[in-house]
């Protein structure tokens, strides 16, 4: 049995709960930690005074500070945009070839052009620029309208056979549905099979040549290399832009195709035109 | 229900005490001066130490680059990824806590903890400007505010300032180039950060070293009250051999006519005390085991011509056997117990384990991101592309040239994005990111088929370092 301890002088009083005979002592609080809380309270006050806070019907208080995510957003904003005018001035005035030369430059343009890329260009060529049925894959080495920076320069600024801008590169393939017998367009469709590839019908390749000579050459090239003057395709090669399996280049040669691209000069900046041809034309196909 | 009496009620709140340390010699008060002396001399100095680190850095021996978030500590160099060093070493900061204060009590309060030593030294400044003891009872005491109290308190706490000054300063030098912000922070040249920081540490130390002391142990700390659940009676705490000591002088017994004990109530244990209790009365939980009122019961004992030892380090279950005239036990045999040995072995283990973590670590990293968007690429030739972007670590102070080569098929070629060859420099302390191409033939295995698994090899050209990893090629999957 412990002794229970006397209640010595000097002793503060206790709770007056008592647990198995053991008691606890009302301590009392230290007077600082007393105005701290107060303080806090203050503190409290004043910052919802300070900050938004109350919620209202609609809106909560403004705070007299006039805090607000929205500006700080805006803030942060032109505060980047002023941060890059030198190099976006830089970069725009430069020879489209310095860009790859100059480290700061090509780092800069590089990671402005994905950004621009993922916001104007993703929704066609897909986030990871590999393109999709009759939107290029930018991945790869073959181009229709070339591949070096200033003709993917030309390209973004002004677009492919659009109405838009007077500069876009602009060619159209005629349907050949109407110019040619069906013989004739199953026979020069085993025959463009045949420059890449295997043919489904190669007894027809040999008459398909006749064809193509006298109606696919011109554009096409006599050994189908194409011709990127006129963003004509390469035919002999293993890329096929709509497809290359013997119903989708009958349809080709049938229907024709007419890809069309905005032009980018009314949306974006030189600067962001020049950062996003930087960012294509490092993507691994750059000419 | 306990029915206490009906006192008159008391306050819920109750003012500071203040407390007014007396100067004491002693074996226990020099160490504590060694230990302040070493302890402060490591803050205020470590940034000052110089140590090669290129062009790029500042040449700091210990240097925590927040920006680049990187953690220079003499030659070693710790990344983010390898933080679990850091979690390491605060694993063993806490084993160690918990061997000294199983063994040896509120040592580290007593002794090292930042708050005990700032405060000690805010005593000592105090202690040189207005005295000791009774000297600063009197101003204390002296209601009017004449020129001489007024000069006193002015030079105290200007004093005082500068050294809250001087250790928030320190602080930030850990953070950047320390010639350099010290010229910054006089030139107002510095970042906003670093003068937020200083101010903070400033106000604070000021504040808890000055003035909150001992109340922010009590009332503010939450270590004393996890410690006591890590002390048990074999833990060496400070105690008063009450079996020695009572009855003490003027005691009602003595008046009475009992024997008097060794205390001759001269309260020199509880002058000294920095946080302001009478040992005598027992354990307490403001006690921070500081060990001074055995210096002064020490010297008090001397002077009488009694043994030393009437307050001392003692374990709890010496009560008894000395109470019985036993020999107390050897203080070898309270520190050696299990659980104590169990705490230095995990404390060692962990030690261990970080050391050879850090012997085997790599200064030579690769992580390999196959780009899955698209799996590959058709080349206008039929070949197969597949791309990498490979991200490469040189933890070295200058700029490395890195070589990749391919282990797996040998019809894959490897070529990367805008450099030629198969070599990148990687520059000094950086990550570097690089698009690799690996391009398998037209018609070849790993064009064909759905997966074929390779091997990355990355050589440091310099010395030979190399690190691997596994990835897979993906082709058409004919």
């Amino acid at each position: 049995m412990v002794k229970k301890p006397e209640k010595q002088q000097g002793d503060p009083d206790t709770t007056g709960h008592e647990w198995d005979g053991i008691e606890e002592f009302n301590n009392p609080l230290p007077r600082w930690w007393l105005w701290t809380f107060y303080a806090t309270i203050v503190w409290g006050i004043g910052y919802t005074i300070a900050y938004p806070a109350w919620p209202g019907i609609s809106s909560a208080t403004a705070g007299v500070m006039g805090w607000s995510t929205r500006a700080n957003v805006a803030a942060d904003i032109s505060q980047a945009e002023a941060a890059n005018a030198d190099i976006n001035a830089r970069l725009a005035a430069v020879e489209l070839t310095e860009i790859s030369t100059d480290p700061e430059l090509a780092g800069y343009a590089t990671s402005a052009g994905a950004a621009v890329f993922k916001t104007w260009c993703a929704q066609c060529h897909g986030s990871g620029a590999a393109g999709a049925k009759g939107y290029p894959n930018l991945l790869d080495n073959d181009w229709l309208w070339g591949g070096d920076i200033e003709a993917i320069h030309a390209t973004v600024a002004h677009g492919i056979r659009n109405e838009e801008d007077d500069d876009a590169r602009y060619s159209e393939m005629p349907a050949f549905g109407e110019m040619l017998e069906k013989e004739e367009i199953t026979a020069v469709t085993n025959y463009v099979m045949s420059l890449s590839g295997t043919p489904q019908d190669a007894s027809q390749v040999e008459a398909g040549q006749v064809v193509y000579v006298d109606n696919c050459a011109s554009c096409h090239g006599d050994e189908g290399l194409g011709d990127r003057d006129q963003g004509a395709p390469n035919l002999a090669d293993a890329i096929w832009l709509y497809g290359g399996d013997y119903d989708t280049v009958l349809e080709t040669v049938t229907y024709s195709r007419f890809g069309v691209m905005p032009p980018w000069t009314e949306r974006l900046t030189e600067a962001e035109i020049r950062a996003v041809s930087a960012y294509v034309h490092q993507l691994g196909g750059g000419e | 229900m306990a029915n206490s009496q009906p006192d008159a009620p008391q306050s819920l709140y109750a003012p500071r005490e203040p407390i007014f340390p007396k100067k004491v010699y002693g074996p226990f008060r020099n160490l504590k001066w060694w230990i302040m002396a070493v302890t402060l001399g490591i803050y205020y100095l470590t940034p000052w130490i110089r140590w090669d680190r290129g062009a790029n850095l500042p040449d700091q021996a210990v240097l925590v680059d927040l920006a680049s978030r990187r953690f220079f500590f003499f030659w070693i160099e710790i990344w983010p990824h390898e933080f679990y060093f850091v979690a390491g070493l605060l694993v063993m900061a806490g084993l160690g806590l918990f061997l000294f204060t199983s063994a040896l009590g509120r040592v580290w309060c007593g002794y090292a903890c930042p708050q005990t030593v700032w405060t000690d030294l805010f005593i000592l400044v105090e202690r040189w400007i207005e005295g000791d003891r009774n000297a600063r009872l009197r101003l204390h005491r002296q209601k009017k505010m004449d020129f001489r109290k007024f000069r006193l308190r002015m030079i105290k706490w200007i004093t005082w300032l500068l050294i809250a000054v001087a250790t928030g300063g320190a602080w930030v030098f850990y953070f950047a180039d320390a010639p350099t912000l010290l010229v910054d922070l006089f030139t107002l040249n510095a970042h906003p950060v670093a003068y937020t920081t200083v101010a903070i540490l400033t106000g604070t130390t000021f504040l808890f070293g000055g003035f909150a002391r001992e109340q922010i142990c009590i009332y503010a700390c939450p270590w004393p009250r996890i410690q006591a659940a890590m002390m048990d009676e074999d833990t060496l705490v400070v105690g008063y051999r009450e079996w020695r000591g009572e009855p003490r002088k003027n005691s009602p017994e003595v008046k009475a006519g009992a024997t008097q004990g060794d205390c001759i109530d001269c309260m020199a244990c509880v002058n000294v005390c920095p946080v302001g209790i009478d040992i005598r009365d027992g354990q307490q939980l403001e006690c921070i085991t500081c060990a001074l009122c055995i210096d002064a019961c020490d010297d008090i004992m001397a002077k009488i011509g009694k043994p030393r030892g009437l307050i001392d380090y003692m374990a709890l279950t010496d009560e008894e056997n000395e109470r019985a005239g036993k020999p107390p036990k050897p203080i070898i045999k309270h520190i050696l117990r299990p659980r104590t040995i169990l705490y230095t072995a995990l404390w060692s283990l962990v030690g261990v384990g970080l050391l050879f973590a850090l012997f085997i670590r790599a200064d030579i990293e690769m992580t390999v991101a196959p780009v899955r968007n698209p799996t590959f690429v058709t080349m206008a030739d039929g070949t197969i592309r597949n791309t990498y972007e490979v991200r490469l670590l040189n933890k070295h102070g200058e700029d490395r040239l890195f070589n990749l080569t391919l282990r797996g098929d040998p019809s894959i070629q490897v070529t990367l994005e805008g450099v030629p060859g198969s070599s990148v420099t990687v520059p000094a302390d950086t990550t570097f990111n690089q698009r690799v191409y690996l391009e398998a033939p037209a018609g070849s295995a790993p064009a064909n088929a759905e997966r074929t698994e390779l091997r990355i090899w990355v050589e440091d050209t310099t010395n030979g370092e190399r690190a691997y990893k596994d990835t897979v090629f993906n082709g058409k999957g004919q």
